[in-house]
């Protein structure tokens, strides 16, 4: 009995840290290493045969280089900041066009809210590959939306949208969409209509009720939202690299063209953990936010 | 709630189209006659029928659905595992390392994740296959399964396991005559949600994936930057068809337990 509870630890925590926290570690040093002319193509590696003395060249061979020359080159940090604004803005769009849809779920007869909740999570399941390849036949110089709009008459010649950043956030905001919605409406479901009903009955306007009541009530789920948003469109490397154009700077896309096209590993690894860094902060952020709404639950 | 008011029923309307008018398009556009995919030149089904006939795809979608079936299931026992101990044993040496390493992948950017597998992959010489996907996405799914299977977890009474205990069951009977089948809706939505991950997944399998073993998400994605084609289209349209059946009829089916739930809980009051 013993051994099976020993096992039962033991098998996943044995495989996390195999193929988890190791592979991190390896990144880690990695990034502390020099770019060669070898396979693989990065030096020192460990040589255990030599022992102690070749554990400790491999050591003093490690430096902070890369790091370094993350920060001189400017397609670095500008791509940095810039995956940060384009997660910043379509988060905030994201917000905006989730939120109205998340409050009129949540408004809706009760016996239509399965079906609307399934008409959410359906393009969820569906291929995100698919979902943002569904935008480049409607972005396109000749595309859907260009035809729409000449034929309305709203433009006279076709605007250039694809490639560009615009594009990029009209994909993050389309396939992100649900992360946003799901939490908000879990949080508006929940809200006490008593409670807007006794705003209304001392004198509150509708408005006036849904600013005081509603919108404080649904933070917890907005802020989930904008998380669960944010965290993945800083580190996206399909939408960027399908819909965004030669200007769209992401990190994500950065750390591919580095890894695959120019196949320097250690500097991949150093932008890699820089990004880490980077979205510690909202990750820990994140964790409280979820700890706290689970105590006021419980 | 109350009355829907007109902004509800315009803001409803507006993200649902939002939603789905994309997927409209591209499934209206698989049954194009033109190779163009932008100007409609008649009904068509010959993008499936080429569609059949290219090996390279029938080959990257039988690899796809190897690896998300291989990787899903072994998703499915580590992470149940993970989760039955995460709640259900109390402290034990490395908790906080444990429960860290099963939510940081959750967060953790894809290509990071792809590159740190991939560095991991090399450094002990092992080639790279459907093995390696298949490793890596196990790996990442089973987080995903622990976090779906252990908030079920701690919703059922704990008592029952322990009932079952004092009557004599073996640990291992008591988790499988009592534990399991409780849990065993959140154990299938956990598969499929780890089914679906690895189906889906581009970045990490391109990092993990060696010239010998090609996704189907792979494949798409190195002809789509090419631009559109009414194939991908049509294959798109197939994988729509089959997540839509999918996603429809498990709710059907969770929907029906409900009611047979709540009929059963009706008839042991009287």
């Amino acid at each position: 009995m013993n051994i099976g509870r020993k096992l039962l630890v033991a098998v996943p925590y044995a495989w996390l840290l195999v193929l988890f926290l190791i592979p991190f570690l390896i990144v880690l040093k990695i990034s502390l290493s020099d770019v060669a002319l070898s396979i693989p193509p990065y030096t020192p590696t460990l040589d255990l045969s030599a022992g102690w003395e070749g554990i400790r060249t491999f050591f003093s061979e490690l430096d902070f280089e890369n790091y370094v020359f993350l920060t001189t080159d400017d397609l670095y940090w500008k791509s940095y900041l810039s995956s940060l604004q384009i997660a910043l803005i379509s988060t905030f769009i994201t917000l905006l066009v989730g939120f109205p849809i998340a409050y009129g779920m949540a408004r809706a007869p009760e016996e239509w809210r399965p079906t609307l909740m399934m008409l959410v999570i359906l393009p969820f399941w569906t291929s995100f590959l698919i979902r943002v390849y569904a935008w480049i036949g409607i972005l396109s110089t000749e595309g859907f939306l260009n035809q729409f709009l000449l034929w309305i008459g709203l433009i006279d010649a076709p605007l250039t949208i694809l490639n560009t950043n615009t594009a990029v956030y009209i994909g993050i905001v389309y396939t992100y969409l649900p992360f946003m919605i799901l939490p908000i409406y879990a949080a508006l479901e929940k809200l006490d209509g008593s409670l807007l009903e006794a705003a209304e009955d001392l004198g509150c306007s509708r408005t006036t009720a849904f600013w005081l009541i509603t919108l404080p009530l649904s933070r917890p789920g907005v802020i989930a939202g904008c998380f669960l948003v944010f965290i993945p469109a800083l580190g996206e490397f399909v939408i960027p690299s399908l819909l965004g154009g030669s200007e769209t700077l992401m990190i994500g896309k950065v750390l591919w063209e580095e890894f695959f096209s120019n196949r320097d590993w250690p500097v991949a690894s150093a932008v890699a953990i820089i990004l880490l860094l980077i979205l510690i902060i909202p990750i820990i952020m994140f964790q409280r936010n979820q700890q706290i709404s689970r105590e006021r639950e419980g | 709630m109350r009355r829907l008011s007109g902004f509800n029923i315009v803001s409803l309307t507006l993200g649902f189209a939002f939603l789905y008018i994309p997927m409209v398009i591209l499934v209206i556009y698989s049954f194009n006659e033109s190779k163009l995919v932008t100007v409609w030149a008649g009904f068509s089904t010959k993008w499936y029928g080429e569609l059949l006939q290219n090996e390279a795809f029938l080959d990257a979608a039988w690899v796809t659905l190897k690896v998300a079936f291989f990787s899903s299931t072994l998703a499915t026992v580590l992470g149940t595992m993970a989760a039955y101990v995460l709640v259900r044993r109390g402290r034990f040496m490395g908790r906080t390392l444990f429960s860290g390493m099963i939510y940081a992948p959750l967060v953790m950017p894809e290509v990071i994740t792809g590159l740190s597998l991939l560095l991991l992959f090399i450094s002990i010489g092992l080639d790279r296959g459907v093995l390696t996907i298949v490793l890596a996405h196990t790996t990442f799914a089973m987080c995903y399964v622990s976090v779906v299977v252990s908030s079920r977890l701690v919703t059922f009474d704990e008592s029952l396991e322990e009932a079952a205990l004092d009557l004599g069951a073996s640990p291992w009977e008591a988790f499988r005559l009592v534990t399991l089948p409780i849990i065993a809706p959140a154990v299938v939505s956990g598969w499929l949600l780890a089914f679906t991950l690895s189906l889906d997944d581009l970045v990490i399998a391109s990092f993990t994936a060696g010239p010998s073993a090609t996704t189907l998400p792979i494949k798409i994605f190195s002809s789509v930057r090419l631009g559109v084609s009414p194939e991908i289209n049509a294959l798109s349209t197939i994988i729509i068809a089959i997540v839509t059946v999918g996603v429809i009829s498990a709710s059907l089916i969770s929907k029906h337990q409900i009611t047979k739930r709540e009929r059963e809980e009706r008839m042991a009051m009287v």
